[in-house]
């Protein structure tokens, strides 16, 4: 995996809650597409209109947000489906970080799997940050913001500092870019006398021949 | 079970979910996560090829082929006479599958041949799931085999990489919740009702960072296809993992299957099973009370799961909303299904229904709603549809004769697989069009762009299709 250490660019603002992976990525589009070619059907619902034109009032087709890297949104974002594919798709569209007072709990595995930042701030940090961002955008002016992962903080124009919480184990990784079947397979030993005990007490796991 | 276990039982009183976690730890990392062993890993049609590339890429083999299974799923279509492999994509991801397991040395249940089916309905049918076994798929429905004492969660594909070269996880462990479902179910709830109105009373993130046990005398009283659609739909309020503590329920549905354990295996299983439950003076993060009595029929009239409400209510109306964002999600939500603020959800005419899915598509779900059908028709203007779970669901439906009582009354009786619940073999709503399901999710364009979905429960979808609009109460004979 790629190292990840700082995420600086222009914040588009999507104010909903429960943006699930089904709107991220369609089934279709995953199932037919290589991985690498996903971005441009990202959160297509959202996008396009019905007639496949782009949806001029979605804020990510607007000059100054087009292209922005971190994406701030509602509570739960990500619930649903356990594809990958909808991490691959935010990423083809240039989306670095989301930050948003939730995740699904999937969704956010994967996107540590990938180097896509997930960041959790409080429900009341990203309301704050959405009015700031959002009224900036009435005035067709994009904000910066600037992710710091050692240090866990996100900057922003607005007001001082969020810090959000990250595992160590996670930081660790997106700081030196961990592989995390390289690291458990530092842990072969373990995992070859775990299963030599469990094939003796639990014979019923591995017995599966069947009838 | 490792020797830490043995220790651990000693010294607290743990959850059924701690005795689960606490079993599988191969490396306890110290910060709240660990590395777990996987006792079963269940690989399908959209989650494997791409995993199997990976590791094909990374010259890396598969550690434990023996404790993992594949089946082609989701885009095979459901056509009553199919290969599987019809729509455009489907041949090359069922092929990606067929040439991995083989080249790997795993067993696969292929199309039309017995053991086949949708993961989560032949993971507990077959026996591979067993009480105290970890169970891992590429699928967030995971959850579903919790239902038998087992802990389960849905993965991305780069874990299912790393489960295949390693048979382990790295997973941080979860908050517990117990949800205690208590009184009486009223007459036509099923365990479909249950769910759908936990979720709505609770939210659809209230389970997030949480293992949810379900429990209680409602739960001990449910069917095992009852407690498999409860733990099934335990991610859609957030929850990555179910579980319902395993009993004589269990151990009589299971004993017997194909992968289940036998004779002396069999007795010493089961007793290592008793010791799965809660201990009585066990804690809990978060503690919810359910009145089953207080639960009615329910229908979602949005496009969440939380968007549910009973077949005799009205849809919200955004003017009464708590806060200007819920009352935007309303409005948003109301207008992607064509409905008006605060009409009576019952009456609105349907296109579609569809009998299927992980959640309700089960021998006793299609048996259950077919009592409801017998000597009925469906309404000339709906195309009604039942996709049994498994292939073997299919048989044996079809040697009860379930399969006559659906097509004689107008329903068009498919082949096994995932179908319209996800359209990834191209079987869609058409936009606008509305659809009464069984299945779990109501997303926007989630069984196909611009289509409107209702979740519901097998005998209230058979209800609607035959008054071909929703109903507002069951009929008499559906609530016997």
């Amino acid at each position: 995996m790629k190292k990840v250490s700082t995420i600086s660019g222009v914040a588009a603002p999507l104010p909903l809650a429960n943006v699930d992976t089904d709107v991220i990525i369609r089934i279709e589009k995953l199932a037919q597409l290589p991985r690498e070619q996903l971005g441009a059907w990202a959160l297509a619902p959202l996008r396009f209109l019905p007639d496949g034109s782009e949806n001029p009032a979605f804020v990510l087709n607007q000059p100054g947000w087009r292209g922005a890297p971190v994406l701030v949104s509602g509570a739960n974002f990500g619930c649903g489906s356990s594809r990958e594919h909808a991490v691959w798709a935010l990423q083809g569209m240039g989306i670095e970080c989301v930050i948003a007072p939730s995740f699904g709990d999937i969704f956010r595995s994967n996107c540590f799997q990938n180097g896509l930042l997930a960041v959790q701030l409080s429900e009341a940090d990203v309301q704050r940050l959405l009015a700031f961002l959002e009224e900036g955008r009435q005035r067709s002016q994009p904000a910066r913001v600037s992710i710091d992962v050692a240090t866990q903080t996100v900057r922003w124009p607005g007001g001082p500092d969020f810090s959000f919480p990250l595992e160590a184990r996670r930081r660790a990784a997106l700081l030196q870019g961990l592989d995390e079947i390289g690291v458990t397979q530092t842990f072969q030993a373990q995992i070859d006398a775990w299963q030599a005990r469990d094939r003796a007490s639990r014979p019923w796991i591995w017995d599966v021949e069947g009838v | 079970m490792s020797s830490n276990h043995a220790g651990a039982a000693r010294a607290a009183p743990r959850t059924l979910f701690d005795k689960l976690w606490d079993s599988h730890v191969v490396v306890d990392f110290g910060d709240g996560s660990a590395l777990l062993h996987v006792d079963r890993h269940l690989v399908h049609d959209l989650g494997g090829p791409p995993a199997f590339s990976d590791l094909e890429r990374r010259g890396l083999p598969v550690l434990s082929p023996e404790l993992t299974f594949s089946t082609p799923d989701h885009v095979v279509s459901s056509a009553p006479d199919r290969t599987g492999s019809e729509h455009r994509w489907a041949e090359g991801l069922i092929a990606g599958l067929r040439e991995g397991s083989r080249k790997r040395g795993i067993r696969l249940f292929d199309v039309n041949q017995p053991g086949h089916g949708i993961v989560h309905v032949i993971g507990p049918e077959l026996g591979l799931t067993l009480p105290g076994s970890l169970v891992l798929c590429g699928d967030s429905h995971t959850s579903t085999h919790g239902a038998l004492g087992a802990i389960a969660w849905g993965i991305g594909t780069t874990e299912i990489g790393h489960v295949l070269a390693t048979q382990t996880i790295v997973q941080k462990r979860p908050r517990r919740m117990r949800i205690t479902i208590a009184g009486e179910l009223r007459p036509g709830v099923e365990a479909k009702d249950l769910i759908l109105a936990i979720i709505a009373r609770l939210g659809a993130a209230s389970g997030t960072g949480y293992a949810v046990e379900f429990a209680g005398p409602v739960v001990e009283q449910l069917d095992m296809a009852g407690r498999l659609t409860i733990c099934n739909m335990a991610i859609e309020m957030g929850a990555r993992m179910g579980m319902i503590a395993p009993d004589d329920i269990t151990f009589d549905w299971l004993k017997g299957r194909r992968f289940a354990p036998r004779g002396i295996q069999w007795h010493e299983a089961v007793a290592s099973w008793r010791e799965l439950v809660t201990d009585p003076s066990a804690r809990f993060d978060r503690e919810e009370r359910i009145d089953a009595a207080t639960i009615a029929p329910q229908i979602t009239w949005g496009t969440s799961p939380e968007h549910s409400i009973a077949l005799d209510q009205r849809v919200p109306d955004p003017a009464s909303a708590p806060n200007a964002a819920t009352a935007t999600a309303i409005a948003q939500a109301l207008e992607y299904m064509g409905l008006q603020a605060g009409q009576a959800i019952a009456g609105t005419p349907i296109d579609r229904v569809f009998i299927g899915s992980c959640t309700n598509s089960r021998l006793e779900d299609l048996r259950c709603a077919a009592a409801a059908v017998r000597g009925k028709k469906v309404a000339p203007h709906v195309t009604a549809w039942v996709v049994p779970g498994s292939e073997d669901v299919r048989r044996a439906a079809e040697r009860e004769g379930l399969d006559r009582i659906y097509t004689e009354a107008g329903f068009h009786w498919r082949s096994p697989g995932c179908s319209m619940c996800v359209g990834a073999n191209e079987e869609r709503v058409a936009p606008g069009q509305r659809c009464v399901s069984t299945s779990n999710r109501n997303f926007v364009g989630r069984q196909g762009p611009g289509a409107r979905t209702h979740l519901a429960s097998p005998v209230v979808a058979v209800a609607c299709a035959i008054a071909g609009h929703i109903v507002g109460e069951l009929p008499a004979r559906s609530v016997a």
